[in-house]
Formats: C-alpha cells, sequence, structure tokens
C-alpha cells in the first residue's frame, strides 16, 4: 500500500461499499474500500437464496452472485481494498485508525468518508427473552453463516421468534437441510417481511405462523428443550392464562435489525432515534461535511437493489466532495415523517434544480390510503396507494424546483 | 386450492378452483394476481438453493439454473446433496446436468470458504 | 488411585478457587474439583459484582467479620492479578420519612468498622447526579466499588495451576467417604483422595456435606434477575446506587460494572436448587423498582438479561472444620456478601487447612500473572510489534468489545484452558458485546475448533455434551 490519503474511503465492503467505492472511482476519486472480512461482498455471501437483483440487473440471482457481479467490478478497477480491515476510530476530520493483520495499526487520512458498515440483528438479550439462557437460541443471521458458510445446522427441531426475512430464508433453509421448523411467532399483527417469503418459506412447507405471539419462557439447560408462548394483547403484553408449549431445540431470533453506527461514537455525526442511521441530505451527506452514509448502516433495506442505488448517490457525492467539485450549495429544508410515516430519507434535501426520490417507511399496515408529501404550504404530491406495509419501503419523486418550505410525508387514511 | 398472492404487498387471499376444465381465480385485486393463481394451481415450480460439501469439508452454495416443481424440492435437494464439488469450484460452474431428468442444471454460485485466497 | 491430594477442593466458584490459590502457596498437593466446563460457572459469575463495604452485615456475624476484611483483600488481589475493578464508592439512598433507617445504617457501620458518610441530596446530587426526584439523602461507602466477580475467580484459578495446584473440570462429586484417615471422592470423571477435604460446593454445599457425613443444614435459595446494559450508558452512572435494604437482602440496585456496562438488578425470588430462567414477573419487578432510585433508566439499552442463585443456610455463613468428619472443612452458604468475603474465606480456610500438615510456603511462588493485556490496554507500539511477531493480534474477532484472534487462542492456551465459547467469553469478553456473539460467535467456535483439533459440532456454548452450537453437517440430519 503506497500513501495513507485517498480522496474518498469507504467503511464496508459489501453492496453498499463496493457499489459506492465505483460511483466514487468513476469521478476520478482514488478509493480505499476497508473490509473487516477475508472478502468483499458482506452479508450476500451468506445469503444463497434467490431474490437479488431483479431491480439493478434485470435479472434474478443468489446473494453470492450478486456480490460477485460487483466484486469483479471493483477488482478490475484500480480501487484498493483492504481486507481483514477493522476501522477501530473514526474522527470529523476525517482520519481512520485500522487494525488489520497486515499493516497492524494506521492511521489513514480520507478527504470523504462513505459509511457502509451495514446492520447488525437485535439479539435476545435486546428484547429481553425470559427463561433459561441455554445453547439454541441464536439469531437468524448467525444461523444462516453457520450453515451457508460453514456447513453446519445449528438445530433439528427449530421455533423462530419475528417474521422478518432472515428468520423466514432459515425457515426455508432449516427446512430443505433436514431440520423440522416447528412454528413461527410474531408480536405483531403482521409480518414484517415480504409476502414471497411467508408463501415461499412458510406456506410452502407448511410451517404455520401465529401472529400477535410471543415467547413467554425458554426452558432447558444446557441445551433448550423447548418453550412457552401466549397470544399478546392490544398492549403486547402476553396474556399468560392462554400459554402454550413447544418442545424445540432451536429457537432462531428474526426480531430487528439495528445500523451499526458504533463507530461514529468520534465524530459529531448526528443519527436519527427512528432509523438509528445518520440524518442525510439528498446526496447522503450528513452534517459532519464529507462524511456520507448508505445501505443498512443508514436505514434498514429490504432490497439489496436499493442499496447499490442509494451507495452509487453517496459514492459519487463523496467523489465530488473530495475532488471540489461538489455542488451541495442553497438553502436546505428538512423533510418529516408524520402520520403513520415511521420515517422518510433523506431527512433533509436541498433546494434548486432536477428530482429528488423520498424513500419511507410506514409503522403499519395501510390499505387503501393516500400519501401525502407537502412543502411549506403547497401539495407537491397526493398519491393513492393500494396498500403500505412496513416490511417493504416506498418511495416517491418530486421536483426540487417546487420545494417552497419544509417538506411533510404523511398518510390519510 | 387457497393460497395468498405474491405479486404485491397487498397479499391477496386467492381461491382456485376447476370448473370443466377452465382455472377459476377468485379474491384477487388484479390480472397479475389472477395469473399467479393459474400458475400456482396447473403447475408451481419453485427456484431451488443448497449447498454441496467439498472433500475437505467446506460446503459451496448452488442452484438449479431454471425453477422445479414444487412437490420435487427435497427429492431434488437430496440429489443435490449426494453431489462432490472441488473447493476451488467458481461461481458459475455447472455441478451437473439435466438433474433427475427435469431438464435444470445444477450451478455453483458462491465460494467455499476454504477456497478464498487468504 | 494411589496417589493421595493433601487437600482436594469441591467446587470452582470464587470461594473454591481463592481457596486453592492461598493453599497453593505452601507445599501441599492440592486439587480442585468443579463439576462444570469452567471455574466459576455459577453464582459467581452471575452476581452483582459489588464488592460491598460491609455496613449493613448484622454486627458480629460472619458475614460482618468477612466483608470486612475481605473487602481490604479483595482489592489488593484484584490490582495483584490484573482483573478489572473499580473502586468507585457506594450510595444507599433515601427518601423522607426513612432517616430512621439510614441511622441504623450508621450504627451497623460504626460497629462494623465500616468508614461512611451520610450525605444530603445536594451532596449526592454532586457525585451522582442521575438519583431519582425524591431521594433526600444518602449513606456513602467509599470502601466499596464492583470488580469482575468471573475474571477474579478464573485469576485465582490461574495463578493456583501456575504455583503447581491442580484442576479438574467437569468432575462432578457423587460420592464422598473416609477409609481410615483418607478421603474418597468419587466423581463423574474418576475417584480422588485426599488428606483433607474443603467443601465449597456453593449450591450443593449442603449435599456435599450429607455425602460425606458431616452436618446436616437446610438450604433455601433465592433467585436474582438483572438487565445489563450497553456500555454506551456507562457515562450516566458513578457508584454503585441501593435503595434501602430489606429482609430479602440489599434489593434492586443500579451498577457500573468493572468491564463498563450498567446493571439493573437482582430480584430476591424464593426458588430451588438449580433455577436460573429468568421470569417475566421478576424483570418486570425490576422495570418497576429502578425508577425509585434512580431517574430515566434505559431499558431499551439492555443488551442480556441473567440470573443468580443465592444459597441460604440459616443467617449466616457456615466455615470451619466439621465436628463430625475430622479433617473436612466447609465454607457454604456463602450468599451475599460472598464475593467480597471470598479473600478473607480463602484465608480462613488457608489457615485451618496448613494448620493440619508441616507444611511451609514455596520458594518460588508467582504472584503475578503472565501479561495479560487486551487489544484496548495496549498502545500503539506495543500492539504494532505483537502484530509483527503474530498477525492474530491484527485480526478483530469481537467487534463490539474489540477483541482479536491472538487474545481468543491466548484465553484457549491459558494455564485453565478455556475450551467453550462461553469460558472464551468470560475471559475475553468476545461475544459480551451489544451483538452477543451474532457475529463473533462462529469464528470464536472456529478457533476453537482449530485450536483445539475438534470438528465445528463439537465446540460447545458451555457446560454439557448437548451444548453444542452447530449440531451436525448440513444434510446429514438423522
Amino acid at each position: 500500500m503506497g500513501n495513507l490519503l485517498y480522496d474518498v474511503v469507504i467503511i464496508g465492503g459489501g453492496p453498499a461499499g463496493m457499489a459506492a467505492a465505483l460511483a466514487a472511482r468513476k469521478q476520478g476519486a482514488s478509493c480505499l474500500i476497508l473490509e473487516r472480512d477475508v472478502r468483499l461482498g458482506g452479508i450476500l455471501n451468506q445469503c444463497i437464496h434467490q431474490g437479488f437483483g431483479l431491480h439493478y440487473f434485470g435479472e434474478e440471482m443468489t446473494g453470492p452472485e450478486y456480490a460477485d457481479r460487483f466484486r469483479k467490478l471493483v477488482e478490475a478497477s484500480d480501487i484498493e481494498v483492504m481486507l481483514e480491515s477493522m476501522v477501530l476510530s473514526l474522527t470529523d476530520d476525517k482520519v481512520l485508525t485500522v487494525l488489520s493483520p497486515k499493516l497492524g495499526l494506521c492511521h489513514i487520512k480520507a478527504k470523504a468518508v462513505v459509511l457502509a458498515m451495514g446492520c447488525r440483528e437485535r439479539t435476545a438479550g435486546a428484547i429481553a427473552l425470559p427463561g433459561s439462557r441455554p445453547a439454541g437460541i441464536y439469531t437468524a443471521g448467525m444461523a444462516q453463516k453457520i450453515c451457508n458458510i460453514d456447513g453446519y445446522l445449528v438445530g433439528k427441531e427449530v421455533v423462530i421468534l419475528g417474521s422478518g426475512d432472515i428468520g423466514l430464508i432459515m425457515a426455508r433453509r432449516m427446512t430443505t437441510e433436514g431440520a423440522k421448523v416447528k412454528l413461527v411467532l410474531e408480536l405483531m399483527p403482521f409480518s414484517s417481511g415480504l409476502k414471497r417469503n411467508i408463501v415461499q418459506c412458510l406456506d410452502d412447507y407448511n410451517i404455520p405462523i401465529k401472529f400477535s405471539h410471543t415467547i413467554t419462557r425458554v426452558v432447558g439447560s444446557p441445551r433448550m428443550t423447548g418453550l412457552y408462548y401466549a397470544p399478546v394483547g392490544k398492549d403486547r403484553k402476553p396474556i399468560l392464562e392462554e400459554e402454550q408449549y413447544v418442545s424445540a431445540d432451536t429457537l432462531l431470533l428474526s426480531v430487528g435489525l439495528i445500523p451499526e453506527n458504533d463507530l461514529l461514537g468520534g465524530t459529531k455525526v448526528e443519527l436519527s432515534r427512528i432509523t438509528s442511521g445518520a440524518v442525510v441530505d439528498e446526496n447522503r451527506m450528513t452534517n459532519v461535511d464529507g462524511i456520507f452514509s448508505c445501505g443498512n448502516v443508514l436505514h434498514v433495506h429490504d432490497l439489496v437493489d436499493n442499496v447499490s442505488h442509494e451507495a452509487e448517490i453517496a459514492g459519487e457525492s463523496a467523489a465530488k466532495y473530495a475532488l471540489d467539485k461538489f455542488e451541495n450549495q442553497g438553502e436546505t429544508v428538512t423533510v418529516t415523517a408524520k402520520d403513520g410515516v415511521r420515517y422518510s430519507l433523506p431527512q433533509r434535501i436541498h433546494k434548486g434544480e432536477g428530482k429528488v426520490q423520498i424513500f419511507f417507511r410506514t409503522g403499519d399496515v395501510y390499505k387503501n390510503c393516500r400519501l401525502i408529501v407537502e412543502s411549506g404550504d403547497d401539495l407537491l404530491l397526493s398519491k393513492k396507494c393500494q396498500i403500505l406495509a412496513p416490511g417493504e419501503m416506498g418511495s416517491v419523486i418530486i421536483d426540487k424546483a417546487k420545494i417552497t418550505g419544509d417538506i411533510v410525508v404523511r398518510l390519510e387514511v | 386450492m387457497n393460497t395468498i398472492c405474491i405479486m404485491c404487498p397487498m397479499g391477496c387471499a386467492l381461491n382456485i378452483e376447476e370448473h370443466d376444465g377452465k382455472v377459476v381465480v377468485s379474491g384477487n385485486t388484479c390480472k397479475r394476481g389472477e395469473l399467479y393463481g393459474v400458475q400456482e394451481f396447473t403447475h408451481p415450480k419453485r427456484a431451488i438453493t443448497t449447498l454441496v460439501k467439498t472433500a475437505d469439508g467446506s460446503v459451496v452454495s448452488v442452484k438449479t439454473s431454471a425453477l422445479v416443481p414444487k412437490e420435487r424440492i427435497f427429492e431434488v435437494v437430496g440429489k443435490i446433496h449426494e453431489l462432490d464439488v472441488r473447493p476451488d469450484a467458481k461461481i458459475g460452474d455447472v455441478l451437473a446436468k439435466d438433474l433427475l431428468g427435469l431438464g435444470v442444471d445444477v450451478i455453483v454460485t458462491g465460494t467455499a470458504k476454504s477456497g478464498v485466497p487468504r | 488411585m494411589e496417589k493421595v491430594f493433601d487437600v482436594i477442593i469441591i467446587g470452582g466458584g470464587i470461594v473454591g478457587t481463592a481457596t486453592l490459590d492461598r493453599l497453593a502457596k505452601y507445599d501441599l498437593d492440592c486439587l480442585l474439583l468443579e463439576k462444570s466446563d469452567d471455574v466459576a460457572a455459577f453464582s459467581t459469575r452471575a452476581n452483582s459484582g459489588i464488592v460491598h463495604a460491609g455496613y449493613d452485615c448484622e454486627p458480629g456475624t460472619l458475614k460482618a467479620e468477612f466483608n470486612v476484611l475481605g473487602n481490604a483483600l479483595l482489592w489488593k488481589d484484584a490490582q495483584e492479578l490484573g482483573v478489572k475493578h473499580l473502586k468507585c464508592g457506594s450510595i444507599v439512598v433515601a427518601k423522607e420519612g426513612q432517616e430512621d433507617a439510614i441511622a441504623k445504617l450508621v450504627e451497623k457501620a460504626k460497629a462494623n468498622g465500616v468508614e461512611v458518610e451520610v450525605w444530603s441530596r445536594q451532596q449526592t446530587l454532586a457525585f451522582e447526579p442521575n438519583i431519582a426526584d425524591d431521594i433526600t439523602m444518602s449513606l456513602y461507602a467509599k470502601s466499596a466499588g464492583v470488580v469482575s466477580p468471573y475474571q477474579l475467580a478464573i485469576a485465582y484459578a490461574d495463578r493456583a495451576i501456575l504455583n503447581g495446584a491442580k484442576i479438574e473440570l467437569e468432575a462432578e462429586v457423587t460420592a464422598v467417604s473416609k477409609q481410615g484417615e483418607i478421603f474418597e471422592v468419587k466423581t463423574s470423571k474418576g475417584e480422588y483422595r485426599a488428606k483433607v477435604v474443603v467443601n465449597c460446593a456453593g449450591e450443593n454445599g449442603a449435599p456435599v456435606n450429607d455425602m460425606a457425613g458431616a452436618e446436616h443444614y437446610e438450604t433455601t435459595y433465592r433467585r436474582g434477575d438483572y438487565f445489563i446494559l450497553d456500555n454506551t450508558e456507562r457515562k450516566n452512572i458513578n457508584t454503585v446506587i441501593f435503595p434501602l435494604p430489606t429482609k430479602a437482602g440489599k434489593g434492586i440496585l443500579v451498577a457500573p460494572t468493572a468491564d463498563g456496562n450498567v446493571i439493573y438488578g437482582p430480584t430476591a425470588v424464593d426458588t430451588v436448587a438449580d433455577d436460573t430462567a429468568s421470569s417475566l414477573a421478576s424483570l418486570d419487578e425490576i422495570r418497576r423498582n429502578v425508577p425509585l432510585s434512580y431517574k430515566n433508566p434505559t431499558f431499551n439499552k439492555c443488551i442480556r438479561i441473567y440470573s443468580g442463585l443465592r444459597t441460604i443456610i440459616g443467617h449466616d455463613f457456615v466455615i470451619g472444620e466439621s465436628k463430625v468428619v475430622k479433617n473436612f472443612v466447609m465454607a457454604i452458604g456463602i450468599c451475599s456478601p460472598g464475593l467480597t468475603s471470598a479473600p478473607a474465606i480463602a484465608e480462613r480456610l488457608a489457615e485451618l487447612v496448613t494448620a493440619k500438615f508441616a507444611c511451609k510456603k514455596k520458594n518460588d511462588i508467582v504472584e503475578n500473572l503472565p501479561e495479560n493485556k487486551g487489544l484496548l490496554e495496549l498502545d500503539e507500539a506495543e500492539l504494532n510489534s505483537l502484530v509483527q511477531k503474530d498477525e492474530a493480534w491484527g485480526r478483530i474477532v469481537c467487534r463490539c468489545e474489540k477483541v482479536t484472534e491472538a487474545e481468543v487462542v491466548r484465553a484457549i492456551h491459558s494455564p485453565l484452558p478455556a475450551t467453550t465459547v462461553d469460558a472464551v467469553k468470560r475471559r475475553t469478553r468476545a461475544g459480551m458485546g451489544r451483538c452477543q456473539g451474532g457475529f463473533c460467535g462462529p469464528r470464536v467456535m472456529e478457533i476453537i475448533s482449530r485450536e483445539l483439533n475438534i470438528p465445528l459440532d463439537k465446540v460447545r456454548k458451555g457446560n454439557g455434551e448437548d451444548s453444542n452450537i452447530a449440531v451436525c453437517k448440513v444434510g446429514e440430519v438423522e
């Protein structure tokens, strides 16, 4: 490795990091990707199921194949990649302290930084899962890694808590590899996963899903032998009188993903309480000049294709910033989500020319509703929606020229 | 039969029946739902992804090159598990052709852990 | 079966390991038998980790005596052994109308020889800004603080081994008998003989007494549940905050941990042996009680819950030699303040035992453990020279707690080897962070598998054959 000064340093070599680096390189910026794993690709490497790329590449492929497309492009470029490299700290001045087996501890200066570290799974501890704490309780993603990368199953009789996509995908993976998935429990009255996954991962294999149910206690030690579960009331608290038992040696959790922004502790980057990701403008720049964010570290996506698109915006903007070609001038307005819309992104938009896409997620399932986007006193958009669900991110495109004031994204039910 | 339409997040509950040789879908709210219902009723097919073991104890992810009949999923997976793969197999390599006479091939989609250069 | 040990200690909790550590300094042949995969596997790993000052023990009891003696010894041992600790003091908070209760604690403190101060609300706020709004006063004890209880026990065990003692893990005692002057101790792993047996069996203290035909004691068990919060919450607390003690115990506290987290708990639920399953009701009790002493608790930052068991025999510790079975020594019913008392109990037991032999201290006693710094404690130059010698120092395994592969390997090959994921976790903190091993778990398994040369599906979480994490290769489910 030559110098330790780069135009753009991208933290994370998953789908977001690779797409951001490629977009930045295209602008002429010198780029370095810092990846903690032994290869590029991130979590896609363990997502061996189909369902990626339909929007971005126009063809359906598996996770490793999607990652490989980008990996080949990165390898063919002169983007530098440091594998097994962990960023230990980042400052507002964009100095990164990195540890790697090849170089030890080193300090890297970047003109712009793209955050692309992805997200982590909520754990049994985070939801204060009651009962014993035996072997047999894992996040779905950990079970997926042990299965698809290491080639081992974590159990034979499985219950899944939460109906996030990874949980549903793992229900099918465990089943096709010979385990018995007995039950899926979901606290909410609806699934947080894609419909396609409910049908093709559960219904196809006659795996029952119980909505508005949760676990009241895990039993067994040192290995889990089963668990008690119960329906929940309107307050989402379990109705203990209706507790039931199911035997199982394994519990997989698919109870939410959290952008992994721990690195930002040493910076002034503002985080959203709702997304747990940075607050960004339409260029995906945070409140700290030259620090950009994209992919699941910004907000949790349901389609990798959207991650790639978003990362390209961040990468291109980061390169322009680093090369002093950045036109990020002018007044900004805020974008706020209200009335059923849980969050919208970006949270800030510059007034000016061109179009901007606003992404949003609702907090509940809404049928036959109307999505309203207002700016100042003006109505920018009013769109009838047959259905909006928390599991599927929506988006609208607005004309920047029409922005007259702060923007509100809301629902009329 | 009853199933849920997966063409959009609506998730319409479909009822599909055959009347006088004609497949009739109800419960759908759009044309795409009807087409999906007919397909699911007449010959439901699924993509299959699974793992093949290497001699050195690693695994390599694979997929079928096309959809296979839903009722034969376990048979197909079982057959794929019997295959061997080299740890240096490349994405896109064909491990088996015309599996079980279904007209589908088995394609490598990933790299074995032991095949990742360090 | 030929070999006769001088001493066998039954139980590898904090009392057993501390006692082994003290005895190992003498020219005695010592063996510790532990039923689990690791020492510190039960109550020692699941308690508040508080080093109590000793103001609330009933004066004249063994608890009062050993707490006060143990406090000073524990701080010294932790320092010597490089075990994380924090002498952050403690406060007991009280409201209007509770002045008498505080005054009673002051009297007990005086009787026990513990230095305390009574603070006004203002004084308390200056020290701990997050006390609840209706707290009017507090009792401050400066000698209190926190320690990592399992790391202390592990350090005792490691030092004892370096000084020549032996530890047999996964050796559950099933019978204790005496043939003439020699004890025969049957375990799940084999039979061992010794001249003296020391019962430090924690939860099983009374049953082991029964096996040996020593004094019979009735035991009750009280479970305590806890929340552990993310280390992001550490900045919101400075000291250990107790409510006023009750008959059931010291109450639900809020405290920093020596490793930089925060805990809320414990409850006090009457239960049976072996029950460490947290209940919804008990967790709710913590949610209700914490705000009574501590403002704005952040339960949403919980990263794990855990439970520990207090083993209670009457109102006090039982420490001393059996009057029925000669050379059978016991330290049982060691509930709170057991952790703090442990070093003092160990010294008392060592005195009792060594008096039975014509023994003397060894010449070359190991006082300090080998260099045990983790990544976060190394400066840049130290780290870089380590990476140059061994790339594993540059490879982060646990991203939350910043643990390198080298530290995991070191734990696996430490004097008392860590052979399970939990044992590695207790030594290195890999898996103790906010992702709870979601990312590093498989990596740690891989390293254990490689270092111990066992297949991945033989790598266990903790104790017990069936605590393996991966159960079989894909496609090989019977």
